[in-house]
């Protein structure tokens, strides 16, 4: 018997002391690849919302939820990640769903150019933090490179062991705590770096075919959301690069008018919506900072408002409540970032 | 699948449950299954190729068994009829005849290495024959795929059939015992080369848990792990890029045999632990191949102790036989009366020993690289040989100084880098390169050039240097240790919470210093590729 107690000990303290230095050598995604941390913020979510969005970093930098919701009312999130693929969207929507039913899914149609796994770095920082559940599972087998393992997301230790000749404070500081990196999905960044002709250099695709790969996710999306009644809407943003080649313009619109879907092209819209790439980017049009995305969040809550008729919930005292935090943390931070602008004269925080 | 993927894990630790899960009866025929699924893993075609090795020797050993059964019922049933002359000459066709089995046997797999490993090098320089006499003519490159471990289970195989030839051993009539003997996944990668005289005992055996066992089998498996992954493949980084460039010549290149020297050690011996450890946990007895090779004070006893299954392959089954063979005993004859004496002496161990080196040389590898290291791995032997007469005078003189520890310590040290000097030949691309970095150490050695900043380029920081010095300090205490008996046993007579720490300790370290996983390329073992 007494040895049994020993051997029960000796396995659990080893099992202690590899789930201790798992924690320790986990990339903690503060000051460096922030986009890690984004995928579990979802979960703090206590309420649900009327619009989700997924996609990479065209939504969760080009548009604003606190925008949305301070014109029009409307409560939405952004689950994205850095280059989030269309299978990634897919299980991260399908995970969503089981916790919340939107009125409307927003999917950001460039990761369709994607058909197959880009970089084991790009699948940890999408993957990292989701919940373990089927569609994790499911998202881990849909992504992996070749290079990668099932055993390297199950035990991340056997990932990131390395990292134990690397660490850093950040790795002590945020050892037991976490921190919040976005507001509802949006990754907030107020600078300006304004766009160049030829400043991102880009080679013409060989065949620009979308991939039957990530076609079939989206077609998975779209049954997805049939199957909640959940309206879908498909939309481009204005980022100028990666450049958005006429080609699969052509085969989006195809592809929404045979499923009865909407789809906005914001890069058609940027007169419209007043975007000014001298003014709106932060990285020479590859992203939008906050005033683009707040340009942007206004063109989208404005139609959906109009044409998908969602309700202005300002009115509801628990949803109001929930907003005031994010508000309130939205204007934190951009007071923060405005001042670190003033006194380095760039973003060093965020 | 390579031994330090988690694949490999994965599959040894499913083998590992059936194994003691199935009827003992089945055991053997579970791990012949494991084999060839590891082996098919590797290579879908790579099993059609151990299978033709394995049925070409299993039948001509059977065929030879049966011929000398036979003659020798026929001989003891006719003793009587028989005249001297009769049997004698009886006996001469039938050696004949089971001669002629061996060498179809010996041609045939020798013949199958010879097209995979050698066909490529042979049109190389029969090209460079062609271009050297002006001819345009050019042969075209097989380009064929080496099946993993050819090497290690052809030599194996044709021990096997020597074994039965020269009746050292019964020919196995159990043709997938024999399979498997041949194909035992644990080393089938990297060796042992096992004699089946010593695999047998313990490998078609059933074989019950026992906890004792299959723990020491897992320590030195562990152990394997720590030897490769934190320290080879650690170091790898800094000896890969030395030895790439010119620009590394002088001090570095005393450097890159020191580093050189560790990775090796830590990569073959760990490898060669996890072969052994892994059939341990099986129940399975393979060989030792290294017993402290470094702490060698001569190149003669460093042979001894590194890769010794190849070091006695070679000398049963080349040199011995050689040495002693109709041919050699005429040419020594020939010399003594020729010559005298002291030549016929020399002549046939001159002869044998450089062939052994020049087979050794060319079963490393299909290249000038390891012919030209195997050959003067035979002159330093014969060289040291030469001068033994003048040691014994000199250890005869000064009785004190060479027995001292510092003595000692030179005699290792100098037969360190004697042997990391040969090993220079496998690490530059080439002869030619080889001997200018070798006489750059000479004529621009200065260690100034060895700077930090040097250092960092080489990819690891300071703390993986630090490892890589803790791992290599470990390494010669527990050489140190196994002096005087096997290390495991004496962690398993301390007390308990020592020998758990000792585990934790080891095993965390290869968890969190080892060099695996996505970021580290998946580095095979150096000795994979023969």
């Amino acid at each position: 018997m007494k040895i049994w107690i020993r051997r029960v000990v000796s396995v659990l303290l080893v099992i202690a002391l590899l789930l201790g230095l798992q924690r320790l050598v986990e990339p903690k995604y503060v000051t460096e690849f922030k986009e890690g941390g984004f995928t579990a913020e979802y979960y703090k979510e206590t309420m649900g919302h009327e619009v989700l969005m997924v996609g990479d970093c065209e939504l969760y930098e080009n548009f604003s939820p606190v925008t949305m919701w301070q014109k029009y009312g409307i409560t939405s999130y952004i689950r994205g990640s850095a280059q989030q693929l269309t299978w990634h969207s897919y299980y991260l929507l399908k995970e969503a769903l089981k916790r919340e039913t939107p009125d409307v899914v927003v999917f950001n149609v460039l990761e369709l150019i994607y058909d197959e796994p880009q970089r084991e770095e790009y699948n940890r920082v999408t993957l990292d933090r989701m919940k373990w559940s089927a569609e994790k599972v499911g998202a881990i087998r849909a992504s992996m490179t070749e290079e990668e393992h099932m055993l390297d997301y199950i035990f991340p230790l056997l990932r990131y062991h390395s990292r134990i000749t690397q660490l850093t404070e950040e790795d002590i500081e945020y050892y037991a705590k976490d921190t919040q990196r976005t507001i509802a999905g949006y990754y907030m960044r107020v600078d300006v770096e304004p766009y160049e002709e030829g400043a991102w250099p880009e080679e013409e695709p060989e065949d620009f075919t979308l991939g039957d790969n990530a076609m079939g996710y989206l077609d998975k999306i779209v049954q997805l959301c049939n199957d909640k009644g959940i309206r879908l809407l498909l939309v481009k943003a204005p980022s100028i690069s990666p450049i958005w080649y006429d080609e699969w313009e052509e085969q989006i619109e195809d592809y929404a008018a045979e499923n009865g879907l909407d789809y906005i092209n914001f890069l058609e819209l940027v007169d419209e919506i007043g975007i000014d790439y001298e003014e709106d980017t932060y990285d020479e049009g590859l992203h939008m900072n906050l005033s683009g995305a707040e340009k942007c969040a206004d063109y989208l809550g404005n139609f959906l408002s109009e044409e998908y008729g969602l309700a202005d919930l300002r009115e509801d005292a628990a949803t109001a409540a929930d907003w005031e935090e994010k508000v309130q943390f939205y204007e934190e931070m951009k007071a923060a970032q405005y001042e670190e602008l003033e006194e380095y004269g760039e973003i060093v925080s965020y | 699948m390579l031994l330090t993927s988690y694949n490999f894990v994965i599959f040894i630790l499913a083998c590992f449950v059936l194994y003691y899960l199935i009827p003992k009866k089945f055991q053997w025929v579970l791990l012949l299954a494991a084999s060839y699924v590891f082996y098919f893993m590797a290579g879908a075609f790579y099993p059609l190729f151990i299978l033709a090795t394995s049925i070409i020797t299993y039948f001509t050993a059977i065929w030879i068994a049966d011929r000398t059964a036979k003659d020798g019922e026929y001989l003891k049933t006719h003793r009587a009829e028989l005249s001297r002359e009769e049997k004698k000459a009886y006996r001469v066709r039938s050696n004949r005849v089971k001669k002629g089995y061996m060498l179809l046997g010996l041609l045939l797999c020798l013949g199958i290495l010879a097209v995979f490993k050698y066909a490529d090098f042979a049109v190389e320089n029969i090209n460079a024959l062609f271009a050297a006499f002006g001819s345009e003519r050019e042969l075209e490159y097989l380009d064929l795929l080496l099946p993993m471990g050819i090497s290690f289970y052809t030599f194996q195989s044709i021990g096997y059939l020597l074994d039965v030839y020269w009746e050292k051993t019964e020919a196995q009539r159990n043709l997938p015992k024999y399979m498997l003997f041949v194909s035992f996944f644990p080393q089938l990668i990297q060796g042992p080369i096992s004699r089946y005289s010593d695999l047998s005992k313990t490998l078609y055996e059933e074989h019950s848990f026992d906890w004792r066992n299959v723990r020491f089998g897992l320590e030195r498996v562990l152990w394997g792990y720590f030897k490769k992954l934190v320290v080879a493949d650690t170091i790898l980084a800094a000896v890969s890029v030395i030895i790439s460039d010119e620009y590394y010549s002088g001090a570095w290149v005393l450097l890159g045999i020191i580093f050189y020297g560790i990775e090796l050690y830590a990569d073959f011996t760990g490898g060669i632990d996890i072969t052994i450890g892994v059939a341990q946990v099986f129940g399975v007895k393979v060989q030792e191949n290294f017993i402290r090779p470094y702490f060698s004070k001569n190149i003669v006893e460093y042979w001894r102790r590194w890769h010794i299954s190849m070091g006695t392959w070679f000398r049963d089954y080349i040199f011995y036989p050689m040495s002693i063979s109709k041919s050699m005993n005429n040419l020594t004859k020939v010399c003594k009366n020729r010559f005298g004496k002291g030549v016929a002496k020399r002549v046939p161990v001159y002869l044998a020993t450089m062939v052994t080196w020049f087979a050794t040389g060319v079963w490393h590898g299909a290249s000038w690289n390891f012919i030209v290291w195997g050959l003067l791995n035979g002159v330093i032997i014969l060289i040291t040989g030469e001068l033994e007469p003048l040691y014994v005078r000199f250890r005869e003189k000064f009785p004190r100084l060479t027995t001292s520890v510092g003595y000692k310590g030179f005699q290792i040290l100098r037969t360190f880098f004697l042997m990391g000097c040969l090993r220079m030949l496998d690490c530059y691309q080439d002869v030619e390169m080889t001997f200018r970095m070798f006489i750059s150490m000479f004529r621009d050695f200065d260690p100034a050039v060895l700077t930090l900043e040097e250092f960092a380029e080489f990819g690891l920081n300071w703390q993986q240097y630090l490892v890589v010095f803790a791992g290599t300090v470990i390494m010669f205490l527990v050489s140190l240790a196994g002096r005087n008996g096997s290390v495991r046993e004496k962690i398993a007579a301390k007390p308990y919470v020592v020998r758990y720490g000792l585990f934790v300790i080891l095993f965390l370290s290869v968890i969190l210093f080892g060099s695996y996983g996505v970021g580290f390329d998946a580095t095979q073992f150096i000795y994979n590729q023969f």
